[in-house]
């Protein structure tokens, strides 16, 4: 492992190819063969490294930043890092090392251990209480150490001895040889979680009391630790442990270790050195921060071409949790001080030169610079971080003096952020659920029944009430409190039918308190608030933000905590517990599975891709709060059913090893799952929803016991899992795939599952990735869920508070070193003296809200929907609204300005650009007038809609009440909406109108005013254009021939032919071009069989041919019609096409004086040039002709040219003499 | 008017290899009178492309292409002014239009050596007066003119009459009072393929609720629904969640059940009595 890292060091191989060489197994084909031939002999090699490197990372930062905040947990596969033990290498790099230089190895360890490992974990009353004091020196001096359990420094001190056992790959699959527990390495921290770190007085409901605190109290201000992880240590799974050891993760640790020692017989002791942790370097660094220079960045290369590898395994999601990554990048930019590693390491010595043996980080400065190295390339991540987060990271004065640029980057990011994130736990709002038509007496088989049931009820209040009182005292007990009475209220249910009442009941009151939207709604939705946030104004989300700041958990347990059950999530787990009921637990497996299926399988509405313009973002928070219900619901449900369904696996015994394992493993294997997840997960990737269902699933699977992950069935969800996982690159964004942020929540959950000490970490390393990209055939539209923006900042941290850490990390950096910069913790003022006026004071305004709460509180949910839905509607209907008036006025005002400008600055005036800018700077003011407009739209719609949708006996005062509040709510919305965008609306109108006008300008304008339209009078009733173009057909067709002896037209026919061609060019109604096209040639052809006298008359023999004067009338219309009628292009110089000119040579006596006619009245009407015609009569000459007839072509030439150009005064006097000289003309 | 099957089969049983010349239709039309022009010369039109599609092939092979040159050739010399491609055209049970298009490109290929181009052909054959040789420019001339089943002119007559129908249609949903989105309108929208009217609000007719109306300017027959169903339809049904609805030009066979596909025809009452005679609405229900 280590080879290949030296080998990039050494600038053998390239950071690419070696990323590609990680990720895809067997493609090298793109790598330069002495790269590849340098890799492939690393190949049985290739899935260890990621965890070499990680660890590698973690060692070398452990010599830096011993008392840094919590390294990350379980860093991935340290057993895999480093193979060649075959034993259970519990130490990681450190076992592997033993084996070659043992007494070295552990003299060395033994050494450094409490420089390299201090904030280690600490197990045992002992070390614990050393700890406790040292939690409260750097309590003192504003240090904070959330658990400052350390990295996994296997090795203290232990970067070099690379590639140690290449030749013996160890079997990694066979899980007794590595067993998933013995792969952790002993002093990691990360494991055992803040929460061993410092045992905080909590400030959460969490019931902190109950447990025994030993030692840790009055954490440092700065440091409020979580309580979380306490919660879990009562959890039921560690009742009657011993004190010492609460969770399962300790537990688990301690086993192994002894297991480690047996198998080994190592003479390294392991548990007891890390705690030792020496105070002197701790205290040091607390005192004072270190500068970080980045001049004196040493070895500059070698760090960026770790950061790169490391941001590229980042990238690709080979490492298991991206947040933890981050983490530790984060811990590393705010290191304060480099512990002065008084390294006697021999590694260290001065001969050994290979890249690998000089310690990675020897500077703060360094570790600064590979920080914002690793940051800079994964600023899309950052930027999806919530507003606070980007403002911490933007005003880091370390980014800003290692990377202007980054920090520019993220300053941009900040200000374009609207994703504020609070996380204030809900409330528990205490809202009776009472369902009238369940709970009624229909639905019992007998009264008996329905009243025990009531009294259930009724003891299930009492006890929820008692607990709401109690929880947070010190020294109650919820067993010893509540215990005998629930279990004496679950002795009463009998009946099977009770138990599925109870259960309901139940499972209501669960989502109604965990989830419920009223109760913390408006926090948990931040964006789309809810009628509490909404109807408190700025004042009362100022008093809220304080609230929070005071309230909220400080730390949720490290940015890896164990599952826990926050809040009022305690009460419904410690009453599962407390009951322990076996018809209980499964009718409420039943229940939830039911309602779990339900939900995942919710047809959550999804958009038309088409119209993704900014309005549609007023339905948008609509849809993502509704999905934000769906999704927390079920992750809610989810997490109890896991909880009840592996709660009989789940105990304090360790994992079992060998054939007892064999033999459970058979056991459970037949076992079905109590809901069948695989299918569901496999058809929510199918149709796309991995984002509504994989959530949920890692709830589910976070309470999974340890034998699970080794059960074929769920080995397959875990596949699949991690596929997913690699398959979610942030850096690929396509069309119609996932969405960043749904990938983001993803990931983030799916990183956090795979830290669940119940999971074998080994599982993310040994399974070999997708060698292909991880395609799953969807059956589902193109735009699935998965597609839709459908999660937000709000969503992303409410599911996964962890991500709050880096913030939190940040904050302290910012805390710790306020003396210097000032720092920027902002204070929350939450009373101001300007809302002494008009405006109601804030406690009248949270007043309101309460009033409001109550209001709804006291009328049946149906008015409450209502309500919301009224408001939702008009708001967005109100957004509409102003779009069609306010804006569309304004787009014509633009339009007329653009107008005005063009005639000003003649034709070319202006950029379109500048043209843009100078309209919008003078129209977006009039933007302001939309909220005042929105305002009074919602005030006149609302209150009709409420009206109409509310039952007619609802009393006028609620009545009246409802629509004052439907008004509030959707001007708030309509407002917010407003006073965002529409600066953004109107300039997108404008623009979109400027560059149709200008395109309207631009070319062929007379091509396109010339079109001209039906007069208003017609009623178009003129004959259809494919009638006359057949009609006409008909006649051209008979002209000529072949036709039967009785076949011909009536002059009159043709009258009338050329009558309705006149109506039909009129009448534009029915006309396409193509039509008018045909039709002008269709007239030219008869136009030439006219003037050849080509046309059959019907009649007797005498009348044959067409009368002369007939003739001229017809022609007569024919002009009018080209000339008056027509609207497109009339082909004429066809008239003089050597085809049509030659059907004159076949009539016998030949008769010119209709074409001479003919060629003068196009003159005189201006419908052809003389030129023109003189043009083509010039080419009649050149084609080949009987003699006579070129002859008279030749006079008939010279007659129309020797015509005066201006004809019209002898045109008359012409047209008389015509016939004769045209007989004459004929008959020579 | 509906046509009923029986009616529909007796008109195309009449139009057996008949020349596609004025003087059929104007034969067919003695024969039924009851039947519009429009609506016989769509069948007549349609049972006669099915006809040629059957019997294509076997006139473009180079021997009978040679052939027929030599037969022009002689026929020209004998008489250039007599209807000899016409008269060849009926003989040999081909589309006039069709075999001047033959001629002219074994013509042109003799004279300019090089194969002439699509286009070129297509061009020429608008605009006979491009042909090089005038005896040719009249024969060609004469056959379109003459043949009421094919050229361009036949081509433009039917663009026509589909253009008009959708204004009918469109003129037609307006004065019933039912709120529609045009092609215009849903290509501005970003749909692709669309039909011709999508009616926003549906309606039901004679039992089938319609939501799309597609205009197509001819008869509706078995086949030409079938091919039009595997066309189009399908892909709005995809596209747009919708069951179907077109309008057929001049009839449709009345219970055309023996389609394969689980479409029926029936025509929409409130629509068909204001539409010129003989056209009708069909729609297909799925």
């Amino acid at each position: 492992m280590a080879a290949v890292l030296e080998s990039l060091l050494r600038e053998e191989v390239s950071v690419a190819a070696v990323v590609r060489w990680i990720a895809h197994s067997t493609r090298g084909s793109e790598d330069n063969p002495g790269e590849a031939a340098a890799l492939s002999s690393l190949r049985p090699l290739r899935k260890e490294f990621v965890p070499f490197l990680l660890n590698f990372l973690r060692e070398q930062s452990s010599r830096v930043l011993p008392q840094g905040p919590p390294t990350p947990a379980k860093a991935p596969g340290a057993s895999a890092a480093l193979p060649g033990r075959p034993g259970g290498p519990s130490r990681g790099s450190r076992g592997a090392r033993s084996q070659l230089f043992p007494p070295t190895e552990a003299a060395s360890t033994a050494a450094e251990a409490p420089l390299a490992r201090r904030g280690g974990r600490r197990r045992g009353p002992g070390p614990a209480r050393e700890r406790g004091g040292r939690g409260l020196e750097e309590g003192v001096s504003g240090e904070n150490l959330p658990g400052a359990g350390g990295r996994r420094l296997r090795g203290s001190g232990s970067p070099s001895r690379p590639s140690l056992t290449l030749s013996d790959p160890p079997n990694l699959s066979n899980l007794e040889e590595f067993p998933p527990v013995g792969s952790v390495p002993p002093g990691p921290a990360g494991r055992t979680k803040p929460s061993r770190r410092i045992n905080p007085t909590p400030v959460s409901e969490e019931r902190s009391l109950s447990k025994p605190k030993t030692c840790f109290t009055s954490p440092p201000i700065s440091c409020v630790p979580s309580s979380q992880p306490s919660a879990l240590d009562t959890s039921p799974w560690g009742l009657g442990l011993p004190p010492g050891c609460r969770s399962l993760q300790e537990e688990r640790e301690m086993l192994r270790k002894e297991r480690s020692k047996q198998l080994q017989q190592s003479p390294t002791p392991t548990c007891p050195t890390p705690e030792l942790g020496s105070p002197l370097p701790s205290r040091a660094g607390s005192l004072t921060d270190e500068p970080a220079d980045p001049a004196r960045v040493s070895s500059r290369q070698r760090l960026e071409l770790v950061a790169l590898v490391y941001s590229s395994c980042i990238a690709e999601n080979l490492v298991p949790n991206l947040f933890l990554e981050l983490f530790f990048v984060f811990q590393l930019l705010t290191a304060r001080r480099m512990v002065t590693a008084k390294d006697s390491d021999p590694e260290l010595s001065p001969g050994v030169l290979d890249s690998l043996e000089s310690p990675l980080f020897q500077s703060i400065h360094d570790c600064v610079f590979f920080a914002v190295q690793v940051l800079e390339c994964h600023f899309q991540v950052l930027s999806n971080l919530d507003k606070g987060t980007l403002k911490l990271l933007a005003e880091n004065e370390r980014l800003l003096c290692f990377s202007p640029a980054l920090q520019g980057r993220l300053r941009a990011a900040y200000e374009g952020s609207v994703a504020k994130v609070s996380l204030a736990m809900p409330p528990s709002a205490q809202a009776v659920s009472f369902q009238p038509e369940t709970d009624n007496r229909a639905n019992f088989s007998s009264d008996r029944a329905f009243h025990t049931f009531k009294k259930q009820r009724d003891v299930f209040y009492e006890v929820l009430r008692e607990w709401e009182d109690h929880h947070e005292e010190p020294g109650w007990d919820f067993e010893k409190g509540l215990g005998s009475r629930i279990r004496a209220m679950m002795g009463q249910l009998s009946a099977a039918c009770s138990h599925s009442h109870f259960v309901r009941l139940f499972q209501k009151q669960l989502l109604q308190m965990c989830q419920s939207p009223g109760g913390a709604g408006g926090t948990v939705l931040g964006e789309a608030p809810d009628v509490l946030s909404m109807l408190g104004a700025d004042k009362l989300g100022r008093l809220w933000r304080l609230q929070e700041r005071l309230m909220a958990p400080q730390s949720s347990g490290g940015p890896c905590p164990p599952p826990t059950f926050p809040g009022c999530q305690g009460f419904f787990r410690d009453f599962i517990l407390s009951a322990s009921s076996f018809q209980f637990n499964q009718h409420l497996m039943d229940s939830l599975s039911l309602k779990i299926r339900e939900l995942n399988g919710l047809a959550l509405p999804q958009h038309e891709p088409s119209d993704e313009d900014g309005e549609s973002d007023v339905d948008w928070q609509g849809e993502r709060r509704q999905f934000a219900v769906v999704l927390l619901s079920l992750r809610l449900l989810a997490k109890f059913l896991g909880f009840v369904a592996f709660l009989p696996y789940r105990g304090p015994e360790p994992p079992p090893t060998g054939e007892l394992q064999d033999s459970i493993l058979a056991l459970r294997s037949q076992v079905p799952p109590v809901l069948d997840v695989r299918t569901l997960l496999q058809r929510g990737l199918q149709a796309r929803r991995a984002v509504l269902t994989v959530p949920w699933l890692v709830e589910f699977l976070s309470f999974a016991d340890h034998v699970v992950p080794l059960l074929d069935y769920y080995r397959d969800i875990f596949i699949l899992l991690l596929r997913l996982h690699r398959s979610l690159v942030l850096s690929q964004e396509s069309e119609g795939k996932m969405c960043f942020l749904n990938k983001l929540l993803l990931l983030a959950v799916l990183g956090w599952l795979f830290q669940i000490p119940t999971v074998p970490e080994d599982l993310f390393f040994l399974e070999e990735g997708p060698s292909d990209a991880f395609e799953v055939d969807t059956v589902a539209p193109e735009h699935g869920l998965d597609a839709a923006p459908v999660v937000d900042q709000q969503l992303l941290y409410t599911c996964c508070p962890y991500i709050g850490e880096l913030r939190k990390l940040l904050a302290l950096w910012v805390s710790g070193s306020s003396g210097r910069s000032g720092g920027f913790m902002r204070k929350i003022t939450p009373t101001t003296t300007t809302g002494l006026g008009a405006q109601p004071s804030q406690t009248s305004q949270g007043l309101q809200a309460r009033l409001a709460q109550a209001f709804f509180h006291n009328q049946p949910p149906s008015l409450r929907r209502t309500v919301e839905f009224v408001a939702e509607r008009i708001g967005s209907n109100c957004v509409k609204h102003i779009k069609a008036t306010l804006v569309a006025d304004l787009v014509r005002q633009a339009e007329s300005l653009l107008q005005e400008q063009l005639v000003t600055q003649g034709e070319e005036g202006g950029d379109p650009a500048q043209l843009l800018e100078i309209l919008c700077s003078q129209l977006c003011p009039h933007g302001a007038q939309a909220l005042a407009l929105g305002r009074e739209f919602c005030q006149r719609k609302s209150p009709g809609a409420v009206q109409a949708l509310l039952p007619e006996e609802t009393p006028a005062a609620v009545l009246s009440s409802a629509e004052n509040i439907a008004v509030g709510l959707a001007t708030e919305k309509a407002c917010a909406w407003l006073s965002a965008n529409i600066t953004a609306l109107i300039r997108r109108e404008v623009k979109a109108a400027v560059s149709r006008t200008l395109r309207a300008q631009g070319p062929e304008p007379a091509a396109r005013g010339e079109r001209r339209g039906c007069s208003r009078a017609c009623e178009h009733h003129a004959p259809l254009p494919s009638h006359l173009i057949s009609e006409i057909k008909d006649v051209l067709s008979l002209a000529v021939g072949p036709r039967d002896p009785d076949e011909g037209v009536s002059p009159e026919h043709l009258e009338q032919l050329l009558g309705q061609l006149g109506q039909t060019l009129r009448c534009r109604q029915f006309l396409c071009p193509p039509a008018e096209q045909h039709l002008a040639k269709c007239s030219v052809e008869l136009a030439s069989l006219l003037v050849a006298d080509q046309i059959p008359i019907l009649g007797p023999p005498a009348q044959y041919r067409l009368e002369r004067g007939q003739a001229r009338r017809l022609l007569h219309m024919l002009l009018s019609l080209w000339k008056e009628d027509f609207q497109g292009p009339v082909p004429l110089q066809l008239l003089l096409s050597p085809r049509n000119v030659g059907l004159l040579a076949d009539t016998r006596p030949r008769e010119w004086d209709l074409l001479l006619f003919l060629l003068r009245e196009l003159v005189e009407k201006g419908l052809m040039g003389r030129m023109e015609i003189e043009a083509c009569l010039g080419s009649l000459h050149q084609a080949q002709w009987p003699g006579d007839f070129a002859e008279e072509l030749a006079t008939l030439s010279n007659l129309f040219l020797a015509e005066p150009p201006l004809p019209e005064p002898q045109l008359r006097a012409c047209e008389l003499v015509q016939p004769n000289r045209g007989t004459v003309l004929a008959q020579s | 008017m509906i046509l009923t099957k029986a009616q529909y089969e007796e008109i195309a049983q009449c139009l057996v290899s008949v020349p596609p010349t004025r003087q059929s239709l104007r034969k067919l039309k003695q024969r039924f009178p009851s039947q519009s022009q429009a609506t016989l010369l769509s069948i007549f039109s349609q049972e006669y492309q099915k006809h040629i599609k059957r019997t294509h092939a076997k006139h473009h092979t180079s021997e009978a292409i040679e052939s027929y040159y030599q037969r022009y050739l002689n026929g020209v010399v004998k008489n250039g002014a007599a209807p000899v491609l016409l008269d060849l055209a009926n003989e040999v049970d081909y589309a006039p239009s069709l075999m001047a298009r033959l001629i002219l490109e074994r013509f042109l290929q003799e004279h300019e050596e090089t194969a002439p181009s699509k286009s070129v052909i297509n061009s020429m054959l608008r605009d006979p007066s491009q042909i090089p040789d005038g005896v040719l420019a009249n024969q060609v001339y004469q056959c379109i003119v003459n043949d009421c089943c094919y050229g361009p002119l036949v081509d433009c007559i039917k663009h026509a009459i589909g253009h008009e129908h959708e204004v009918l249609l469109r003129d037609l949903l307006l004065e019933k009072n039912l709120s529609f989105l045009d092609e215009d309108q849903l290509r501005a929208k970003g749909y692709d393929k669309t039909p011709d009217f999508i009616l926003q609000v549906p309606v039901a007719v004679e039992g089938h609720i319609i939501h799309w109306i597609e205009s197509k300017a001819s008869f509706g027959d078995e086949c030409s629904h079938h091919a039009y169903l595997h066309d189009q339809f399908w892909s709005y049904w995809n596209r747009d969640g919708i069951s179907q609805c077109c309008s057929g030009w001049c009839g449709t066979p009345g219970l055309s059940n023996s389609s394969a596909s689980a479409s029926q025809s029936a025509g929409i009452t409130g629509v068909r009595k204001h539409f010129l005679p003989g056209i009708l609405m069909k729609c297909v229900c799925k």
